[in-house]
């Protein structure tokens, strides 16, 4: 678990390791939302938006939080002013 | 009133539904109530093994389904507890026995007479998974705080609320205070954040289950164990009383057991 232990900075017990993992597992079982799925569906936004806005690409962040049983998919995507 | 049908259910095997069934049964029925215990784990039957009640058996719910006797004779009345009163799996048959459309007829008939009617399902999502919840307007779902029983409690909870069946309560057994405290194993709060349900009780792990288990003398008949009031805990959440989960035993085991999550 790399992320947990940057994030913590330290070595995760194991019963942080249990919990990350399962947390990651079951996003996958709820909703079949891969990964590989979440890079395509960024890159894929990101297309569709640039046709008409001017969008921050770097600042895009997509991700996937649970609120109660209701898995949800949150797109936070910073626009570029537009120049004078 | 019509009794309720209450169906405890894990997805994983060996989590401790029959465990739970057999001593929330007898908890209830010590309270006051008239009880059932359903076995629906046809072909392994144990309930009536940890009752103590194996060599009471005469009929099982498969006689009374293709009407080799009548349901009430297939009950057999609990040797602990007045008011207890246990319908057996058949041993020698499997799942397929018995039809959710039955199971749901067998629960009907037994509503008008009883208060709680609690069926102990088997592992799986099976027949045997669907029989059971067939009759049911509550569950129960067991798991312990592993990675893969509370990825199979998941599971479960996703195909009863598919199945509209609830509401869905949670009874969490075998924690571990010495492996939660050395963060070896995921908490109380940990688990609840993951599956998001109602939490309604919590069990230790503790060896004198599988002694009482061993005798056949539910620990729930002994209400001054810590165990078995926790057991007892659990009945009275079940007939709607608030029973704050930190009466279980001394307020610092469930402060740890809880709040480490938050400290960390
Ligand atoms: N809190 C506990 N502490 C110690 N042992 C326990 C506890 N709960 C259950 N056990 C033991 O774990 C074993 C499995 O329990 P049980 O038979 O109730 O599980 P189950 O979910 O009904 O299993 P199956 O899926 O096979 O029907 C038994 O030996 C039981 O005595
Ligand atoms: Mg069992």
């Amino acid at each position: 678990m790399d992320f947990l232990r940057r994030l913590l900075g330290r070595e995760p017990s194991s019963r942080e390791v249990a919990k990350e993992r399962l947390q990651f597992v079951l996003i996958y079982d709820r909703t079949g939302l891969s990964p590989g799925v979440l890079d395509t569906l960024r890159e894929e936004i990101v297309a569709v938006l640039s046709r008409h806005i001017d969008i921050d690409r770097d600042g895009i962040d997509l991700s996937v939080t649970q609120e109660g049983r209701q898995t949800k998919l949150i797109a936070n995507i910073p626009l570029r002013s537009r120049r004078p | 009133m019509p009794g309720t049908v209450i169906t405890v259910t894990s997805g994983k095997g060996g989590v401790g539904k029959t465990t739970v069934t057999a001593n929330v049964g007898a908890a209830l029925a010590m309270l006051g109530h008239s009880v059932v215990v359903i076995d629906a784990d046809i072909g392994l039957r144990n309930l009536d093994l940890v009752m103590g009640l194996e060599n009471r058996i005469v009929y099982d719910i498969v006689d009374v389904v293709e009407g080799r006797c009548r349901l009430r004779q297939a009950l057999v009345r609990d040797k602990h507890v007045a008011e207890l009163h246990l319908l057996p799996a058949a041993q020698t048959r499997d799942k397929t026995a018995v039809s959710p459309r039955q199971m749901a007829e067998v629960c009907d008939a037994l509503r008008p007479h009883f208060d709680y009617i609690l069926v102990d399902s088997p592992a799986g999502i099976e027949q045997g998974f669907q029989n059971a919840i067939a009759g049911a307007d509550r569950v129960i779902v067991v798991t312990t705080p592993e990675v893969s029983a509370v990825h199979d409690a998941d599971r479960i909870i996703g195909l009863l609320e598919a199945a509209e069946r609830g509401p869905i309560h949670l009874v969490l057994n075998r924690i571990k205070l010495d492996m939660v405290r050395r963060g070896d194993m995921l908490t109380v709060d940990d688990v609840l954040h993951i599956l998001a349900v109602e939490l309604i009780g919590i069990i230790p792990e503790d060896e004198q289950i599988i002694v009482t288990t061993n005798r056949g003398t539910p620990i729930a008949l002994n209400p001054n164990s810590a165990t078995g009031r926790a057991f007892h805990d659990i009945a009275r959440r079940v007939r709607g009383e608030h029973v704050p989960m930190t009466s279980l035993r001394d307020r610092g085991f469930l402060e740890r057991l809880f709040g480490f999550m938050r400290s960390s």
